[in-house]
């Protein structure tokens, strides 16, 4: 070998290593799709399609909230819980019509990120401390709201938002697609996305460039905690019950691994929706292909750890340049 | 002084960082019973020459001794075991816990049983304390005695180790006068019993107050060692800053001839204060001005700029901008008013390193660049390309991080992120720190520049060239007081050197108002 080709191996090795910190996850998604094309009897039909999309959508919602959080490099526990909160204020208040008690779930929720964000912005806590509060007292509290009991909803229109179609396509779906559109819009076209990044790329500098910190810091957990809201509300629909019980379990663990799998780092400063969508698509693509095999589901949770890692490891020389 | 074996000693060490010769052939020494000034400006290598003798770093070359023996430390953990104990200017004990359990941290007494001997450690840490004349009930918690108490426990639990070094690191900087009076009588008291100590500070003062000796570095080079006495403020001055008294002032820097002042001051700031930093601080700065704020380390010349900017807060005082109060404690405020400020730290404050040159360039112009929180992104391009050409900023593209690029064009990133603003007003903390001369006199010329077309400048330097040729004015700051004012031809380095040296010192924090 020449001397050339040794001396331009790390350069090559960085912009790989670069290259597949930003695509690994579409690459990911590609094998795993044609995995399953190939070896998943049923996989290519519509019905799996839409299945796997329904039960993508409160992940990916709670997800593009988490990436937010996370662009500030901050993380939120709290989603869950949330979506347990949501899940119990809605049979609550449906006697006055699902957009009441939706609506009512909304302001409860964005209140609770806000108090989240206020602990961080003003009080200087750490993010993970500050959002385990309403982590672990959070879906206490939504349990006594219903008296600890499933409450079955039978309010046609509500139970639409997470059963319905429009033009062959489950609303949960639509509504999840429309929130990273209007997220990614966000990120990429907004004083306040620029305020996100410029915050987790560098506070003091972003403080001394006159940028709002504390305000974008509560605004981004109160928006957290919204789509948690609305992620809680869907699976409440579909569900047929609000049951803070089981709703929303483990989800913000789901999140910040889609979040990460799709190229954001945790360490801020960067924030990929596109990333996330399809991180968090390959984290349901890897459930289903074991379910749908008959593979142990023990497994799925070892490669999605691995992924992980992975993911992790490659982004670990951002930000050493 | 008596010529004995030094207890603690430092031969020829060096100590390198990527890029920085932090340490080059240092040698120190320290007699037992001395009192040792370490001095020197900002990057003179005193707290790497420090690190190197705790075990904090092992130097690239050269020897450390301790008692007559060569050491390499492991860790500070090492080196007080040894017996060379380091206070730091934040005190590393145990804010919950009690005095008594602080002064005997790690290595408490305990009953036949193995149990904890509260009776004894209280006991004998009462025994500790008041043989140095500290007052403080031992078993209540640290956090409730005052910073002063709590340095003296610090040093209690130094000397209760059988310290015979002991490297205080600003010791007095958040202490009353009344404190430091007792914290000098605790060092006499150490150098009665036959311990070195080396005190680190930037007080002048209180060096000729506690000091014998003095060993002076400056950019990593021992420059000066001997006798305090032998030096006056002045000579001491002038040897941490590197100039020769008499030196004839040359010309060094891209600064041109003075510019064409305005009569009306643009920023007037009054009064500014904050406990222990600022002590009623004023300054005037008019259009076409560049005011230069002289100073040692820690006089308060960056408390002065980030107080004008709002971002450091103030216990009093006022910031006037064409006649308006601006709101003081509020970066967007001042901002909003015509004030710039490009920070010291480029690293941890000014750049953004993951962002692209474009997005480092309109951090600060976004509420101009956007509508109804929607960024323009013709009018951003447009800003960007005119100021990366106007500065000559060299990137890739737009796109490219800004964290890949030299120091020179990231200096120029910032100073575009500002400039893009039209400011009235440009407070400058150290522009050129860290870039290469190329990039320097280019900074400088365009610091000229902006003068001429009417911008008034406010310009931090710790190299005495660039403050004395480029200023129209000089306000000397010590102790976070103004001490002088120089302009026209009083403005040299002598001038500035003198007013530091015989500029009235109030005692710290005084006139706090309490």
């Amino acid at each position: 070998m020449s001397r050339a080709t040794t001396e331009a191996r790390p350069f090559e090795a960085g912009r790989i290593l670069g290259w597949a910190r930003d695509n690994g996850v579409y690459v990911a998604f590609a094998l795993l799709v044609l995995f399953n094309a190939v070896f998943t009897t049923n996989f290519t039909t519509t019905a799996t399609l839409f299945n796997l999309l329904i039960q993508v959508a409160p992940v990916l919602i709670v997800s593009l909230g988490m990436a937010l959080v996370i662009g500030t490099e901050g993380i939120d526990l709290s989603v869950g819980s949330v979506m347990a909160i949501a899940s119990a204020i809605v049979p609550l208040y449906i006697g006055y019509g699902w957009p009441v008690a939706v609506l009512i779930a909304l302001v409860v929720g964005t209140l609770a990120g806000a108090l989240n964000g206020s602990l961080v912005a003003f009080v200087g806590m750490q993010p993970i401390i500050a959002t385990l509060a309403l982590f672990v007292g959070g879906r206490g509290l939504a349990q006594v709201l219903v008296g600890g009991q499933l409450q079955i909803i039978s309010d046609p229109s509500f139970l639409a938002l997470g059963q319905a179609e429009v033009l062959g396509i489950p609303l949960p779906v639509i509504i999840a697609g429309v929130l990273a559109l209007i997220v990614g819009f966000v990120v990429r076209r907004t004083t306040f996305g620029r305020y996100v990044l410029a915050i987790g790329g560098n506070r003091a500098a972003s403080y001394l460039s006159g940028h709002p910190v504390r305000a974008v810091l509560v605004a981004v957990y109160a928006i957290s905690a919204a789509l948690a809201t609305i992620a809680g509300v869907l699976a409440t629909a579909r569900l047929s019950a609000g049951d803070p019980s089981t709703i929303g379990i483990l989800i913000e663990l789901d999140a910040i691994a889609a979040v990460v799998v799709g190229g954001t780092p945790l360490s801020g400063g960067k924030v990929s929706v596109a990333g996330t969508v399809m991180g968090a698509l390959v984290m349901q693509v890897i459930t289903a292909t074991f379910i749908m095999n008959d593979l142990p589901f023990t497994y799925a949770q070892i490669l999605k750890a691995v992924i992980i890692l992975i993911a992790v490891y490659i982004q670990r020389g951002r930000g050493s340049v | 002084m008596n010529e004995r074996a030094p207890i603690l000693e430092a031969r020829e060490v060096t100590k390198r960082f990527p890029g920085v010769l932090a340490l080059d052939g240092v040698s120190f020494q320290l007699q037992p019973g001395e009192v040792h000034a370490l001095v020197g400006e900002n990057g003179a290598g005193k707290s790497t020459l420090i690190k190197v003798i705790t075990g904090v770093y092992a130097p690239d070359d050269g020897r450390v001794l301790f008692g007559g023996e060569e050491v390499s430390f492991a860790s500070p953990r090492d080196s007080q075991a040894a017996g060379i104990s380091t206070i730091y200017q934040e005190i590393n004990l145990i804010p919950m816990r009690s005095v008594a359990q602080n002064v005997f941290l790690g290595r408490e007494p305990r009953t036949r049983f193995g149990l904890l001997d509260t009776e004894r450690m209280n006991r004998e840490a009462a025994e500790i304390l008041g043989r140095y004349g500290i007052q403080a009930d031992v078993s209540a918690p640290l956090d409730s005695l005052g910073l002063g108490t709590r340095q003296m426990v610090a040093i209690a639990r130094a000397v209760s180790l059988d310290a015979r070094v002991v490297i205080m690191d600003e010791p007095t900087s958040s202490l009353e006068a009344r404190e430091v009076e007792k914290l000098f009588g605790v060092i006499r008291q150490l150098r009665d019993e036959d311990v070195g100590v080396v005190y680190v500070s930037h007080h002048l003062d209180e060096l000729y107050e506690i000091c014998e000796r003095v060993t002076v570095l400056r950019d990593g080079k021992l420059v000066h060692t001997g006798d305090l006495a032998d030096l006056s403020k002045l000579q001491l001055i002038a040897t941490m800053l590197g100039r020769e008294l008499a030196e004839v002032e040359g010309h060094a820097t891209g600064f041109g001839e003075e510019h064409e002042v305005g009569r009306e001051p643009v920023l007037r700031a009054r009064d500014l204060t904050r406990r222990h930093v600022l002590h009623g601080v004023s300054l005037d700065v008019r259009p076409g001005e560049v005011v230069g704020l002289a100073g040692l380390l820690g006089a308060g010349r960056s408390e002065t700029a980030k107080a004008i900017f709002g971002a450091q807060p103030l216990d009093s005082g006022e910031v006037e901008m064409d006649g308006d109060e601006v709101k003081t404690g509020s970066p967007p405020a001042a901002i909003k008013a015509g004030i710039a400020f490009l920070p010291e730290d480029r690293r941890s404050e000014g750049i953004i390193p993951g962002l692209s040159v474009r997005e480092n360039i309109v951090a600060a112009a976004m509420p101009r660049l956007s509508r109804a929180g929607l960024v323009s992104e013709k009018a951003q391009n447009e800003l960007v390309e005119r100021f990366m050409e106007r500065l000559g900023i060299k990137a890739s593209s737009p796109d490219q991080p800004v964290g890949e690029l030299s120091g020179g064009n990231q200096q120029k990133v910032m100073l575009a992120r500002w400039l893009c603003l039209n400011p009235k007003v440009l407070i400058l903390d150290e522009p050129t720190r860290g870039i290469d001369v190329g990039a320097k006199a280019e900074v400088q010329r365009l610091i000229d520049e902006l003068a001429d077309d009417g911008l008034g400048v406010v310009m931090i330097s710790s190299e005495l060239e660039e403050v004395v040729e480029g200023s129209d004015r000089v306000v000397v700051l010590k102790n976070g007081t103004v001490v002088g004012t120089l302009s026209g031809d009083e403005i040299s380095g002598e001038n500035i050197m003198a007013a530091l040296a015989e500029g009235g010192s109030p005692e710290n924090g005084e006139e706090a108002g309490e």
